[in-house]
């Protein structure tokens, strides 16, 4: 079965650049991401101070009405430590695409399971905050702020999970019959996927949660 | 671990995979940079007599620039590889960031004083 793989035609597409195209497509896939998130992030932005009622990010809010007292809702402390493990999470995805190159087998899937577990990880984080928030009275309805707040890190973290079930595929891979170098295309689409979402993170990391 | 004796400024090889190949010491390099970014952006963050001055969100920003910079040239290879790629990514960021730039404007989030 080894050898079988190891002599399959190799299906390389080549477009007139001389480049494969499948890279080609994911960084044209990826300037379009680049569209998609900056829209969401001038829309958080632009409403950014513009809520009527709390919570509010980094103010405690009192209502009026009800006398109820509102801690300022970001917890910066755990943020902190989920872009921590995704800016690690790319240093795994760089190494097992790494290991595939070489041809080292074992380390591959050691650096593949490290993403994917780092990956997992940042996704249980945001399920934490996004629960610990709904508790705390934010919500998609509740004001400007939670709208676009879960709108912009909701989709950031559905582009998470889409990379985790990808790394996922190709763990598999890697475990049924070992990824060649001759595959390291296709590691490398999917690391160019993960590292864009861990560089949308750290726009968001930076323009949500430190800037006041 | 294999380590490559190739040093950081030398041009990483492109095999015949039409893989981008750097060495596990700027790997390793880029990632402790990254750290330290980060360490520092939150640090800041928790020093109210610098966030309540104007520096604060320029330091921010520049922090979260050199963070994406770095990312894109050496994990995302964009240093190192074919510039049609380059042109495919640098292209609508910059768009993308002039229309964010202008609807702050717009929506007057942004403002030039004049005089």
């Amino acid at each position: 079965m080894a050898t079988a793989v190891a002599h399959a035609p190799e299906h390389k597409h080549y477009t007139s650049t001389g480049l494969d195209n499948t890279k080609i497509a994911i960084w044209a896939f990826i300037g379009s991401e680049c569209f998609f998130f900056a829209s969401l992030i001038s829309t958080y932005l632009i409403y950014k101070g513009h809520s009527l009622v709390g919570p509010f990010p980094h103010e405690a809010w009192t209502d009026p009405a009800t006398g109820q007292v509102f801690k300022p809702i970001l917890n910066i402390p755990v943020t902190s430590f989920s872009a921590f493990v995704l800016l690690m999470s790319s240093l795994s995805m760089v190494l097992a695409h790494s290991a595939v190159l070489r041809g080292d087998v074992k380390y591959s899937k050691v650096w593949l399971l490290a993403t994917i577990v780092m990956g997992t990880m940042f996704l249980c984080m945001q399920a934490f905050e996004f629960t610990s928030f709904v508790h705390e009275g934010l919500t998609l309805q509740r004001n400007l702020f939670g709208s676009t707040f879960f709108v912009l890190t909701g989709f950031h973290g559905a582009h998470v999970a889409a990379g985790v079930l990808w790394l996922t595929t190709l763990l598999f891979i890697d475990l049924k019959r070992g990824l060649q170098p001759r595959d390291a295309i296709n590691v490398d689409v999917c690391a160019l996927y993960w590292h864009f979402v861990d560089v949308v993170w750290i726009a968001i990391f930076a323009l949500v949660y430190l800037i006041k | 671990m294999h380590e490559h004796a190739t040093p950081m400024h030398h041009q990483p090889a492109v095999d015949s995979h039409d893989q981008v190949h750097i060495d596990w010491k700027t790997y390793r390099w880029v990632a402790l940079i990254l750290f330290v970014i980060t360490v520092s952006e939150v640090w800041a963050y928790y020093i109210p007599a610098f966030v309540a001055t104007r520096w604060f969100v320029p330091t921010i920003l520049i922090l979260g620039v050199v963070k994406f910079a770095i990312v894109v040239m050496f994990y995302m290879h964009l240093k190192y590889d074919a510039k049609i790629f380059r042109a495919l990514f640098v292209g609508p960021l910059t768009i993308a960031i002039c229309i964010l730039i202008a609807l702050l404007f717009l929506f007057a989030k942004l403002a030039i004083r004049m005089g």
